[in-house]
Formats: structure tokens, sequence, C-alpha cells
């Protein structure tokens, strides 16, 4: 909506590029920007990690509070994903209420964590009905450099694996099944069993590339994210943007995206 | 109904969301729920629809080509779709709170995108075509319904489209590939994948997934949803044929069994 006119210029210059087979920052269309991923960097959280991915720069909180199970989900913990696109990160973010972007993006997060069962809810569950683990995934996006859903999502998972259950700080025994065994320990990990990796790809002048650059973003038409699994599998999806993909395009970004999620599992997880 | 819930119920306790080949409501895997399309069901509205898919039952309305308010919104070169997608508080067992969740902003989103692609938005610079879409029961599916209902409103109001889209989910019970699941299946299944399509250049323009596929599965799924948008397509072409054919202007009707 409403786009500047150096954003139209910009547009048409990555569009160009692309069309003639190259891209701004020189990366091949099947490259992503340089990923850098540090956990516990934010003392106050049971866990968090920040990630970068070329300019986009996304720190992600898990914190773990104590609640009551949804009511068709007695003996399972909850996971609450939210995600704020604060205006520190981008000259187009606004304060006030999530809109439409920022609830898409902790909404594909969010199924990421869940369809690829991630987390072991029912090793989460203290008192079945009454009592469980909530775990809360903040995500909040330091910078905007584009392709902020794959930063959140590995953020988020990085995170996962880097938070502790304070079960000593609630007055509360071991969680079950737990494989450490140090005495007098006051937390233990949050149950972890698999690790979805999310990727975009966007499609510009007909063309697919992975991990688009906040210019690449803006010219694109289309973008699917794929979310898969260490096995391959895929736990999640979502195509957005004002353009249609074909068969053959939405089957080579799934192939593409399984491939690059195993090598950023490979290397970051 | 209550006989058939209890068998049901006892069906999911075991797990067994397919059974002899069959599905609970006795469909086959590639099956669809039966379809019923009513156009120019609204008076006030330029064009509308109303969109039965098994159990779902939605109503949709298009306003515009009108100004675009607020004003810093106008798109200087095209028009502005505006796409709501709204539950009614008691389309659903537990009472839904009314008002946008996260859940409908995003389906709003996705839905929007989905129509994007085919509206002729150049033809109406700084203006906005807005599409209402209200869920009065829900059974599964729902956002596929509302994006069938909403393509014939938008025809229906005369909007320039390249095509009509159409929307169909698959999803995976018991391990299976199936299309168009219902409430139990989609609340007990694997997987939900729902997909929307422009049927005359098969240009996919919506495509979410949730839950856990294979990529095989993923790709056999993705056939099975495009075939099955094909058939919805003709069923809202031959709901619209009919309603501007026919010489009364109170609406028509088209029923018929997908298959």
């Amino acid at each position: 909506m409403g786009l500047e006119i150096m954003d139209e210029i910009k547009q048409n210059y990555v569009a160009n590029l692309v069309a003639s087979g190259k891209r701004e920052d020189g990366r091949g269309f099947r490259e992503f920007r340089e990923i850098s991923v540090e956990r516990g960097v934010a003392e106050r959280a049971e866990g968090s990690a920040r990630v970068k991915i070329g300019d986009s720069d996304v720190l992600v909180g898990v914190k773990l509070d104590v609640g009551a199970p949804f009511p068709d989900t007695p003996n399972k913990g909850v996971i609450i994903t939210n995600a704020e696109l604060v205006p520190l990160a981008s000259p187009e973010f606004e304060s006030g209420p999530p809109r439409e972007d920022s609830v898409q993006l902790a909404r594909v997060v969010d199924r990421g964590i869940r369809g690829s069962e991630a987390i072991d809810l029912e090793r989460l569950c203290i008192e079945e009905g009454e009592k469980v683990w909530i775990v809360f995934i903040d995500i909040h996006i330091l910078d905007n450099g584009g392709n902020l859903v794959d930063a959140a999502a590995l953020g988020a998972i990085s995170a996962l694996l880097n938070a502790r259950i304070p079960f000593e700080k609630w007055g509360l025994p071991a969680p079950a099944g737990e494989g450490e065994e140090e005495e007098g320990r006051e937390s233990s990990r949050l149950p972890i069993r698999e690790t979805p990796v999310a990727v975009t790809t966007a499609k510009i002048e007909g063309k697919i590339l992975v991990d688009p650059n906040v210019n690449e973003e803006n010219a694109a038409t289309t973008k699917l994210t794929v979310i898969s699994n260490a096995d391959g599998s895929l736990s999640g999806m979502q195509k957005s943007g004002s353009g249609g993909l074909k068969e053959d395009e939405v089957l080579e970004m799934v192939e593409l995206g399984i491939e690059k999620a195993g090598e950023i599992r490979e290397n970051f997880l | 109904m209550n006989e058939e819930r209890e068998k049901e119920e006892e069906a999911v306790e075991k797990r067994e969301l397919i059974k002899d080949g069959k599905r609970l409501d006795g469909r086959g895997f590639e099956e669809l729920r039966p379809i019923k399309i009513e156009v120019g069901v609204l008076k006030r509205a330029d064009g509308s629809c109303y969109f039965e898919l098994g159990e779902n039952k939605v109503i949709a309305a298009v306003y515009g080509p009108k100004e675009m308010h607020p004003r810093h919104a106008q798109d200087a070169k095209m028009a502005v779709v505006k796409f709501r997608y709204n539950m009614a508080p008691f389309s659903v067992d537990d009472r839904k709170r009314p008002g946008p969740d996260r859940r409908s902003v995003e389906v709003s989103k996705v839905s929007r995108e989905a129509f994007e692609p085919v509206i002729m938005r150049e033809f109406y610079p700084k203006a906005a075509i807005e599409v209402y879409v209200e869920i009065l029961q829900s059974d599964a599916g729902t956002r596929t319904a509302g994006i069938n209902a909403a393509s014939v409103a938008l025809a229906d109001a005369g909007i320039p489209m390249k095509d009509l889209v159409s929307s169909v989910a698959v999803g995976k019970i018991d391990g299976q590939v199936v299309l168009d699941l219902n409430g139990t299946e989609d609340n007990h299944g694997e997987a939900d994948m729902p997909i929307a399509m422009v049927a005359r250049t098969n240009t996919i323009t919506l495509l979410q997934m949730d839950g856990h596929l294979t990529a095989e599965e993923f790709g056999r799924g993705l056939k099975l949803a495009m075939g099955a948008c094909r058939q919805i397509y003709e069923l809202q072409r031959a709901a619209l044929i009919e309603r501007f054919s026919s010489s009364s202007n109170s609406g028509s009707k088209s029923e018929k069994r997908g298959e």
C-alpha cells in the first residue's frame, strides 16, 4: 500500500537484477545470508536466543509460568506465541495493537512448533486438569532486514532448546521422566524432541530465491514459508503476498526449503 | 443425531476415523462434502453469495468499488481489497467471543491475498473493494467455504476478475491423505492444508499447512486439492450462469453433491 517513490525504484531495480539472474547482495538464488545464533542472551528469561540473518535481528525470550491447562487437553502444557514488530525495527512498523503481519509471524512460528510436536507437552503436566507449565514464546524484532519469519522461527527453537523449567522457584518437584541426574539442581531442561526450521522462498520475476532481504521482499509478489523437521517431513506452511504459484513452483520451493532447513539445523541447532 | 454423535465419539475413542475404506460420514478419501451455492441472497450488498459445505454455512457480501477510507490508506495505482472473515459467536460449540481474534486476522489476510492476483485492481485506483465473510455455522473448512462464497459474491457484484478462485482443504487422518476434513476429522486429524486456486490457470493463491506431512504426502495432497478446486469451480460457474440466465431477479440456487 502507498509505496514511496524510492521504494518503487528499488523494487524495479531488484526485479530487473533477478530477471538477469543476479541478486542485490551478490548471493546465489539458493544461498542464505550469513546466520548467527547466540543463546542465553536474556538472563531474566528461562530461555532466550538472538538470531541474525543478514541485517535482520531478532530476539526471542521464553518464559515459563504455572497455570491451568485447556479443558480439552487436561494433561498437556500450553504454548503461547507472541510477536511484536516494535517501531524501533523499521520505519514501516508502528506502535499499537498487533497488526496482521505480526499476528501472522507469531502464528506461523507457533504452527511450526506445534505441528512438529517439538515440545513434549505431556511432560509439562504438573497436576492433570489443574496445573501445567505454560510456555510463553515472545518474539521481539529489533531490526527488519527481511525474512523475519525464518529468523523468528530459528530464534524460537533455539530459545526453547536453551530454556529450563524453574521448578524449584515454584516449589515444585522436578518434572517426571528427566534424563538429567544432577543432585540439588533447581531447574531442568524443557523436553524438546524435534527441531522445526522455517525456510522462506520468494518468487520474483518468475524466479525462486531463498531468504529474501527487505528490498527483495518488497519486490516479491509471493513468498512461501516451509517449516520442516529433522527427517525431512513438513510441519507447517504459509503462502503470503498478493501473487500466485504454479504447482511446480510450490514443489521447487518445498524441496529448497527442506534442503536449506537441513543445513541450518546442522550448523545452528 | 444424538445416536450418530455417540457412534462418532466411540469411533474417535478407538482412533478409527476410517473404517472399511470409508470415513465416519461415509465419504471416500477423495470425496467432497455436499455443496450448495446461492447467488445474490442479500439486497443491500453489491454482490452476495450463500455457500454450504457439509455443515458449514457461510455468507459473503461485496461492496464497491467505492472510495477508500481512510484516505491515507488509498493506493494511487490500484484498488485496495479489504477482506474480513468473521465467525458468529454461535457458529461453534463453545461460544466464540465476538470480534476479531488472532486467528481471524490471519485468515482474513491470507484470504485477501488469495484474491489479489485475480481482481483487476488497476481499474480502480484509490478505491476500496470490500469483501465480508460471515461464518454462520462451522464444521472445519470455514476459510475455504468463505473464499468460495467470496469468489461468487465478487462475480455477482460485477467486479472485474481474471477468473474465479476456488478453495478446498486436504488433510491427513489415520495416516491417510484425504480431501475436505469435517470437524471431527479435523479435531483428531494429523494435518490440515487449505489451498485456493485459480482453476483456469492452475495458479495457487492460498497455501497453508498445519500438522505433520511427509514431502510425498504433501505433493499428493496438493494434487488432490487442485483437482477438487476444479470441481468446485464448475459448481461456482454453474451457480453464476443460472443466476444471470434466469429471468427472475430473486437469486438463484444451485445444489449438487460433490464427488
